[in-house]
């Protein structure tokens, strides 16, 4: 019961809503912000995916004017920076929100506030990048001597304001002189936001992992996927500051003068590239890893065998995230580097290979002798191994330093890049979805429309992807508005290729809107699987566990239903049946009551601070601007002195009686 | 098979025996945590500064070049002290002694608004005095990036010691669970010194080409 | 449907061996092909790179056929046993740790070896520098004094010592037949060697992202014989000659001075000093046979539509539209057309 001081010490009433919108926006629920962190991934996905369809129809003809220059080079800009920022990485954030707790045997994150909070600012920083848009005009570049560039009023169009310059904003380019406008601003500060809501996440994260989990799960009884979501957020945690400083010295450049990246004024260029690339590297690892994790999940689960070489996995994971740090100028070889960097960077670069390989061959290992199950969430699984594996060896090729000289900047890396990002990634995520949509929904999608989803995606992906290795060495630039007519075949094909992709989704989609009420009911343990988050109910109940459970050993769920014959192969146990049917039970009907943190408005309005910040950033030199920049800290400030007098818990949240 | 358990609470370690865990709090764990990225960010800030300071510019002049060691070393001494003041305010509260303890906060926010007031009178005094400002040339740019967010961190550390200081004045005293919140802004406080040393030393001491 | 396991598996890698050789069938040639090297340099990371590409096929093969075979072979069938629970094998996790290491290792000797061969000029090359513009490449001789754009002239069989940096953002410079490519960065000087074997015209681009018009910036490089590159040098040092009284030749010129002399240099009719904004110089506009950034090649139709409208040819471009009426373009291009 909440005493009056208690209650004195917020400012308004504590709200305790159940249902409907307010739920959303004042949980702290780590399972519905992981649910909404997927849906915004999600449509972020389709967005991301309707600029790339605008792409590869411009491309389909070497001459085409189906968009202005400034139209294409905002949207490959824009397309690059939505997958790898408002997709993929906010994809990983949904399955580790939804999974560390439930997967370590815990209840909640360390910090569910923050874990709100974090979830406010990614959406709030992709709204706001996105709104950019709506305030940003185009302008030709202001150029060097004063002198200006010159743009004929067809090419003047709304769309052709988008941000350009590619994902990382190469310097000077992106600069006030050369891109002049408020594009820039509006995409450096989103990613500035976005960044302070993931290095929030990895705190959050690397605590929950050291000090939430159920008694007996050592470190080394950690499911993969826990210890891939570590090492992410130990890669976050270091990486994040670095971009954070590159921004902030973008941003005062283009806003106040400052001359980091000036050239004219004495800054140097190639530190940008040095200072994104230090981020920019790990921040590939992190795109990967938690992909890495959820198939390190998958497989085992759908060859009724445990992980190959748990421990090797686990260290080569934690390596490549280490090793990760030292390879960032394996992007700038062609820069001006010195041959000793150079040569440095390229042996790094082939380092990692070594433990990228030893964990591939630890899936295959998973895979041999096993009894395998074709379902929707191992075919995505092995897609990952067949794709991740060829985007892994043109990169191996990348590190052949002077024939990277030849390589970089064509689409021989775009194919790299969307081999391991696409084929990697987000192959492995949607497995992940088609895995773990029976704890989400309490219900099973379609397994024939998943199979006929991935073979769509199979061959589309494939299609689209592997002639960019070829169009690249024969001389197909990146981020070319117009190429050479003698390309145009393989182009098309290309393009044809993202359709069938866009089909593919279009199937899930499907899927997954039908099986939300109509799927069939999933029960306890659909998959038979073998970790923590299967012993409890589906859909998840909301306090997670009744009874958090004491592990034993590595894949604790698993031994509970089997021992081992002299062989070695698994024997249900007798009472396995019996015993996942009372977890059901206990599951939904915990013995004693449970407190859950409140829910609370204060991450929503902290987080709703920042993007104001943003635009009176951006409008400064007005008096709208500085009102906006003073009104957005006031609100995060005291959003933030109400949360600190707020107690977790008043009263009773969760579930009390029994259901 | 399985013991019952309350859920965990996130700034409690009454529990800490039912689960896995470091056995460090976890705000405390947090902290560190946070405090472990904080030294990337100003990292990077300083090897920024590090790499521009060696280089020739048209327009000077350079940090390294007008720098007021003397100055620099009070203000350096101030924040130190702070430090201090702020181990005995820990030190109080742990003696449970509350008066104390809001003594010691207010000295240690005191003697870090004196140190930001000494920050803004170099800052002042390199622009009127040698006119160098954000745009004279990397070096300046560097700079003052460098130490505008340093002391942006001290404000923040400021506020919060208030905050503490304002909540115990108002609750007359600070209660148990509000002791691992001093804790914290403690680490925070000596975090932003320990940066400042490193600042100073590399920063000002190693680069200054000046008499002072 | 084929039942039998071997069957299928002769499908599938059928239907993998058709569409690989689709793909080789299909590879299109273009104009910037990096896999037909005609220079040394280019030829040392072609040998660089092929051995590495079939070892890395070697590995496709094995590990994609593991998946495909693990796939097949263990799939669950009526019948089957549970499998063993194996969970691991110490001595498989070093054999698959040491391969590697042994093959990158393999690698990475030559690399590093070829990394420092090919950075730094030869003793006796030839050097040129090469500054970056948006969006269109200057070349410039320091021994001979000349200074040109769009088309680089070397001498074939000579190493040519490129030193570039640019005059705004970050380009690259890169020509496949005869080397990989290298940025052009503002306030710094790169390096590249390029030596063609034989005389030719070899095609380039900027390959870094340098905005708006970054697709159609190109270059060119022009091999020619020992001799004819001595004569191209020392005619690059001769002034235009006057166009003959009355003719439209001389009625561009008047155009030209009165349009033009801003920002291009034709001599003897304007010097623009390299400290102000300048275009390519124009003196020997005739010997180039490509216009406007080497994008396009020279004819009166390609050259009217970009007298016409700069910035509807090339988004962005600092040669504005100068409004010039019809007569004034045939003028130009009369006037333009003397300059050989």
């Amino acid at each position: 019961m909440t005493t009056a001081a208690e209650r004195a010490a917020t400012i308004f009433r504590r709200p305790a809503p159940e249902k409907g919108i307010w739920s959303w926006i004042t949980t702290v629920d780590h399972k519905r912000i992981g649910v909404m962190y997927g849906y915004s991934a999600f449509i972020f996905f389709i967005i991301g995916g309707l600029e790339a369809l605008l792409l590869r129809i411009h491309l389909s003809q070497a001459e085409s004017n189906f968009l202005t220059a400034a139209e294409y080079n905002g949207l490959f800009t824009t397309h690059g920076v939505t997958m790898v920022f408002l997709v993929i990485m906010p994809m990983g954030a949904a399955f580790m929100n939804y999974l560390l707790p439930l997967m370590i045997g815990a209840r909640d994150v360390a910090f569910p506030r923050l874990n709100a909070l974090s979830y406010w600012i990614f959406l709030f920083g992709g709204l706001f990048l996105y709104s950019g848009i709506l305030f940003s005009g185009m302008a030709a570049p202001i150029g060097v001597e004063g002198v200006s560039g010159n743009l004929d009023p067809s090419d003047i169009t709304r769309l052709g304001a988008l941000p350009d310059g590619g994902w990382f904003f190469y310097q000077p380019n992106a600069s006030r002189d050369f891109s002049p406008g408020t594009a820039v601003d509006f995409a450096a500060l989103g990613l500035q936001i976005l960044g302070i809501a993931s290095l929030i996440s990895a705190v959050n994260f690397i605590v929950t992992i050291f000090n939430l989990r159920a008694k007996g799960m050592r470190l080394l009884r950690m499911p993969v996927f826990i210890w891939m979501s570590l090492v992410v957020a130990f890669l976050l945690l270091f990486s994040l500051p670095i971009i954070a400083i590159a921004l902030f010295m973008v941003t005062f450049d283009r806003q106040f003068g400052t001359l980091f990246f000036d050239a004219t004024g004495g800054g140097d260029p190639i530190l940008w590239q040095h200072l994104f690339w230090l981020f920019g590297h790990p921040e590939v690892y992190i795109l990967i890893l938690p992909a890495m994790g959820i198939v390190s999940e998958i497989l085992p689960v759908f060859s009724r065998k445990p992980l190959f070489g748990y421990a090797a996995v686990v260290f080569a994971g934690a390596g490549i995230g280490f090793l990760g740090f030292g390879v960032w100028a394996h992007h700038m070889f062609a820069s001006g580097i010195t041959p000793a960097a150079q040569a440095g960077f390229g042996i790094a670069t082939m380092t990692i290979a070594v433990p990228t390989g030893v964990k591939i061959f630890n899936w295959l290992g998973t895979m041999w002798l096993g009894r395998i199950r074709l379902a929707p969430p191992m075919l995505f699984a092995i897609g990952f191994l067949a794709m991740f594996t060829i985007g892994g060896l043109s990169g191996v090729t990348h590190s052949i330093v002077p024939s990277d000289w030849q390589q970089t900047d064509t689409y021989y890396i775009v194919g790299h890049f969307h081999y391991v990002l696409f084929g990697g990634a987000i192959f492995g995520i949607f497995g992940g979805l088609y895995y773990w949509f029976p704890k989400f929904a309490g219900r099973m999608l379609n397994e024939r429309l998943g199979k006929i989803h991935f073979w769509l995606w199979f061959i589309g992906f494939n299609m689209t992807f592997a002639p960019m290795h070829w169009l690249g060495f024969q001389g197909m630039i990146r981020r070319t508005w117009r190429y050479h007519p003698s390309l145009e075949f393989w182009n098309q094909i290309v393009s044809i290729g993202a359709f069938i992709i866009a089909l593919g989704l279009v199937v899930f989609i499907f899927n997954w809107v039908r099986s939300r009420r109509h799927g069939p009911i999933a029960g306890m343990d659909p998959w038979d699987a073998r970790t923590l988050e299967w012993s409890i109910p589906n859909p998840t109940p909301v306090h997670n566990f009744s009874t958090v459970p004491t592990v034993h050993g590595l894949d604790e769920f698993w031994h509970r239903k089997y021992g081992e014959d002299d062989e070695g192969r698994p024997v249900r146990k007798d009472d396995a049946d019996s015993y996942v049917a009372r977890l059901g039970e206990e599951g939904n009907d915990p013995a004693v009551p449970i407190h859950l943190p409140n829910p609370t408005y204060f991450p929503f309005l902290m987080a709703a601070g920042l993007p104001l910040i943003g635009y009176g950033i951006i409008f400064h030199t007005s008096a709208v601007g500085k009102a906006l920049i003073a009104i957005g800290v006031l609100l995060s400030l005291s959003a933030l002195m109400g949360w600190a007098t707020e107690p977790l818990e008043e009263g009773h949240h969760g579930p009390v009686e029994a259901h | 098979m399985s013991e019952s358990t309350a859920p965990p609470e996130d700034e409690e370690v009454a529990h800490h025996d039912e689960h896995e865990s470091t056995g460090v709090e976890n705000r405390k764990l947090g902290m560190w945590v946070f405090l472990s990225s904080e030294f990337l960010f100003f990292g990077a800030l300083i090897t920024n500064y590090l790499l521009y300071f060696g280089r020739e510019f048209e327009q000077g002049p350079t940090p390294s070049e007008i720098y007021d060691i003397p100055f620099t070393s009070v203000s350096s001494f101030v924040l130190l002290m702070s430090s201090l003041t702020m181990v005995l305010a820990h030190n109080a509260l742990t003696r449970r002694d509350q008066g104390a303890t809001r003594t010691w906060l207010l000295a240690t926010a005191m003697l870090g608004s004196v140190f930001l007031a000494g920050q803004v009178f170099e800052f002042t005094e390199f622009i009127v005095e040698y006119d160098m400002t954000l745009s004279t040339n990397p070096a300046a740019s560097s700079f003052y990036v460098l130490t505008g967010f340093h002391g942006t961190h001290v404000a923040i550390g400021v506020i919060m010691l208030l905050s503490l200081f304002g909540l115990s004045k108002r609750l007359g005293g600070l209660s148990e669970r509000q002791h691992l919140n001093l804790e914290l802004v403690g680490l925070y406080w000596h975090f932003v010194d320990i940066i400042w040393i490193v600042i100073f030393t590399v920063v000002y001491l190693l680069t200054a080409t000046s008499g002072g | 449907m084929v039942r039998s396991r071997s069957g299928r598996l002769l499908a599938l890698a059928a239907a993998a061996l058709f569409l690989g050789a689709c793909s080789v069938i299909g590879i299109p040639d273009s104009p910037l092909n990096a896999l037909d090297p005609k220079g040394p340099f280019a030829r040392r990371i072609d040998d660089l790179f092929w051995p590495v590409f079939w070892v890395a096929v070697v590995v496709f093969v094995l590990v994609e056929g593991g998946f495909l075979l693990a796939a097949v072979l263990f799939r669950d069938r009526p019948g089957r046993k549970e499998p063993r629970q194996i969970h691991g094998n110490t001595r498989l996790e070093i054999i698959w740790t040491v391969i590697p290491i042994v093959i990158l290792a393999s690698i990475a000797v030559p690399t590093f070896k070829g990394v420092f061969e090919l950075t730094e000029c030869g003793q006796n090359s030839y050097p040129v520098e090469v500054i970056g513009h948006q969006w269109w490449f200057e070349y410039r001789y320091p021994e001979a004094g000349v200074q040109t754009a769009n088309v680089m002239v070397i001498p074939a069989g000579r190493e040519v010592c490129a030193s570039m940096t640019s005059d705004d953002v970050i380009h690259n410079f890169w020509v496949p037949a005869l080397n990989g490519k290298r940025y052009l960065v503002p306030g710094q000087t790169t390096l590249l060697r390029l030596q063609a074997d034989e005389p030719g015209l070899y095609q380039g681009q900027c390959a870094e992202f340098c905005g708006l018009s970054h697709a159609l910036m190109k270059a060119q490089v022009r091999a020619v014989t020992e001799d004819e590159f001595q004569t191209w040098l020392t005619a690059q040092l001769e002034p235009a000659l006057q166009p003959a009284e009355g003719s439209p030749a001389a009625e561009g010129l008047t155009v030209f001075q009165n349009r033009c002399t801003q920002c291009h240099t034709a001599t003897p009719f304007s010097s623009v000093g390299l400290e102000n904004f300048y275009g390519p110089n124009l003196t020997h506009f005739m010997d180039r046979g490509v216009i406007a950034g080497a994008y396009k090649d020279y004819s009166r139709e390609n050259l009217a539509a970009w007298l016409a409208n700069p910035p509807g040819e090339k988004p962005g471009s600092y040669m504005p539209d100068l409004k010039l009426t019809q007569q004034e373009i045939d003028a130009l291009i009369a006037f333009l057309e003397t300059l050989q």
